[in-house]
C-alpha cells in the first residue's frame, strides 16, 4: 500500500512567472489568495 | 526545510519552498526525523538499525525509495531560491489604498484599535473634496497596475456615506479615462444599515465586512453604543436582509474578535452559521497584555486547542453539505498567489495605504494616529519615498525570525503594524500572532488531507 499521499500540485515556477501586482491587496489572507501567463 | 505534524490522526509534511504537502502513514513520517535536509541515494545507517526490526527490511526500502523520489523531484527538501527575489518590490506602484472616511463612531468598542473611532486624533469626517484627490493620487501612483482597490473604513464609515457614493461615482467616472478597474469594499458596525444602503453596499462593493462577534452576550459584552447597550438585537436583522439580497458572485464576511472572555469561540463561530452566514471569520485581539480581555502567552494553548475543535467541527459540517468558509483555514495549496506576492505580503507602505479625514497618508489603517508614520497627504501631493522604499524592504528575508520560519509564504511576516506597536520594530515579529497563524496553518492543511481522503473515498 502506499504510505505517501501528496495533496497538491509549482512555487518556483510562480517566482519566474509571477509579480505582475495585479492581485487585490490582502491582510491577515495570502494563503487563499486568487492569483496573472501562469 | 520541512515541516511536520500530525492532528487529528494525521501526519503531514509541508515542504517549505516548493509548497507540496505530503500525508503519510507512520513509517515514512518516522523516517523523515533521521533526514535533516536531503535524502540520500543510500539511507543513514542509523535509520536501518533502528526501523528495520520495527517494520522489516523491505518496507523500509521501498518507503524510502519514495521518499528519495520526492527529494529527486523537488517535493522534498527543496532548496530555497527566493531571496533573490525579494529586491524586486521596491518600485512597486500604489495599488490598494484605505480610504478612512470617518473618524468617528457610533459603537464604542472595548478592544477598538482605533481608539474608538477616531484614532486618537478628535472626531471628523472626510469632505468630498479629500476623498477625491485620494483618488487622484492612487490613479497617479497606481502606474501601469489596472486593478484597484479602495476600502472604505473608520471609524464607522456608514456615518459618512452621501460621501461614500459620491467618491464611488468619481472612481468610476475615471476608470475608463485612466483604463483602471476600481474594486470597493466597506466595513460596517452595522447600526445605521437602511434598505437604501444595502442596496448601494450590494451594488458597488466586491466585499463587505459585517462587524458582529458572534452570540448576543459576546458581542454585546464589548461592542456598545455610546450609552453602553449592546448592538446584537439591531445588527443581526440587518445583515440577515443584506446577506440574503447579497450576489453570490460578491464576497462578504460576518467578521468578530475574540477575546479572553470567549477563548470558547467555536461556539460564536455556530452561533454566525446559525443565523444564515457561511463566510465567516473570528479573529483573536491583539491588544496591550494589562488589559483584562487580552490573550496572553499562557492563554495560547487553550485557543490551539479552540482552533482544533473549530477544525473538526467545520470538517464534519463540510461532509453534510453545510460547509462554512472560516477565513483563517482558507488556503489554496495548488496555486494562490506567486512566491514574489507571498514575499511582500500586504504591501502596507508600499503598494498600501492609508487616507485620513485630513488627507494625511499612513502606511496602512493600523498606523494611523501615530504621526512619526506619516507618508505625506494627498492634497498636496507629497509622498515620502524613503519610508515607501523601507516598507518595500519589509519581507520574510528581512525579518530575522521569518527567514527560517515554515510558515513563511503563507503568512508573509505578519503584520507589520503590530510589529511595531507590541514589539517596537516594523521588522521583528509579533511573537504570539506567530504562533496563532502558525497553528491556524496547521489546521488548515489538516482540513484539506481530511475532505482529501473524504473525496477519496
Amino acid at each position: 500500500m502506499k504510505q505517501i499521499k501528496t495533496l497538491n500540485k509549482n512555487l518556483k515556477e510562480s517566482a519566474v512567472k509571477g509579480g505582475c501586482g495585479e492581485c487585490q491587496a490582502s491582510c491577515q489572507t495570502v494563503a487563499n489568495q486568487k492569483c496573472n501567463n501562469r | 526545510m520541512i515541516h511536520k505534524y500530525s492532528l487529528n490522526g494525521y501526519n503531514i509534511v509541508l515542504d517549505v519552498n516548493s509548497g507540496a504537502v505530503h500525508v503519510m502513514e507512520e513509517l515514512p513520517f518516522r523516517m523523515l526525523d533521521y533526514l535533516k535536509d536531503s535524502v540520500p541515494e543510500i539511507p543513514p545507517q542509523e535509520l536501518l538499525e533502528e526501523l528495520c526490526p520495527v517494520y522489516g527490511r523491505g518496507e523500509v526500502e521501498e518507503n524510502y525509495a519514495d521518499l528519495h523520489q520526492l527529494y529527486q523531484s523537488g517535493m522534498l527538501f527543496s532548496s530555497d531560491e527566493y531571496e533573490k527575489f525579494a529586491d524586486m518590490m521596491v518600485a512597486a506602484p500604489v495599488k490598494a489604498m484605505c480610504l478612512n472616511v470617518a473618524h468617528d463612531c457610533n459603537l464604542r468598542c472595548e478592544y477598538c484599535f482605533a481608539a474608538k473611532g477616531d484614532f486618537g486624533c478628535g472626531r471628523m469626517l472626510m469632505p468630498f473634496e479629500v476623498g477625491k484627490k485620494a483618488i487622484d493620487f492612487l490613479i497617479q501612483k497606481s502606474a501601469g497596475r489596472h486593478n484597484l482597490e479602495v476600502d472604505f473604513f473608520g471609524g464607522e464609515p456608514l456615518m459618512n456615506f452621501d460621501v461614500v457614493k459620491q467618491i464611488v461615482e468619481y472612481a468610476r467616472s475615471q476608470e475608463k479615462e485612466h483604463n483602471k478597474n476600481f474594486r470597493f469594499t466597506i466595513t460596517t458596525n452595522g447600526i445605521l444599515l437602511t434598505d437604501d444602503k444595502i442596496d448601494f453596499i450590494n451594488r458597488e462593493m466586491s466585499n463587505v465586512v459585517l462587524s458582529i462577534d458572534g452570540r448576543k452576550e459576546v458581542n454585546d459584552r464589548l461592542r456598545v453604543r455610546v450609552d453602553g447597550t449592546g448592538s446584537y438585537d439591531k445588527i443581526v436583522p440587518a445583515y440577515q436582509k443584506l446577506v440574503a439580497a447579497r450576489s453570490k458572485e460578491k464576497d462578504y464576511y460576518a467578521r468578530g474578535t475574540f477575546t479572553k472572555y470567549n477563548l470558547d469561540f467555536t461556539n460564536d463561530v455556530l452561533h454566525m452559521a446559525d443565523l444564515g452566514f457561511d463566510q465567516l471569520s473570528i479573529e483573536p485581539v491583539v491588544s496591550d497584555e494589562k488589559l483584562d480581555y487580552s490573550i496572553k502567552e499562557a492563554d495560547l494553548p487553550a485557543v490551539f486547542e479552540e482552533y482544533e475543535r473549530l477544525a473538526k467541527v467545520l470538517i464534519d459540517r463540510k461532509k453534510e453539505k453545510k460547509g462554512i468558509n472560516f477565513f483563517h483555514f482558507a488556503i489554496d495549496l495548488n496555486q494562490g498567489p506567486c512566491a514574489i506576492k507571498r514575499l511582500r505580503g500586504c504591501g502596507c507602505g508600499n503598494e498600501y495605504v492609508a487616507v485620513t479625514p485630513q488627507g494625511d497618508i499612513f502606511p496602512c489603517h493600523q498606523f494611523v494616529g501615530d504621526d512619526q508614520w506619516k507618508m505625506g497627504s494627498v492634497l498636496d501631493g507629497t509622498f515620502d519615498t524613503e519610508k515607501k522604499k523601507y516598507f518595500a524592504k519589509a519581507n520574510v528575508y528581512s525579518k530575522e525570525e521569518c527567514k527560517n520560519c515554515w510558515a513563511k509564504f503563507y503568512c508573509s511576516g505578519g503584520c507589520n503594524a503590530n510589529n511595531w506597536q507590541y514589539e517596537g520594530d516594523v521588522l521583528k515579529s509579533h511573537k504570539n500572532s506567530c504562533e496563532l497563524e502558525q497553528k491556524r496553518l496547521e489546521c488548515a492543511i489538516m482540513m484539506k488531507a481530511a475532505l482529501a481522503e473524504e473525496e477519496s473515498e
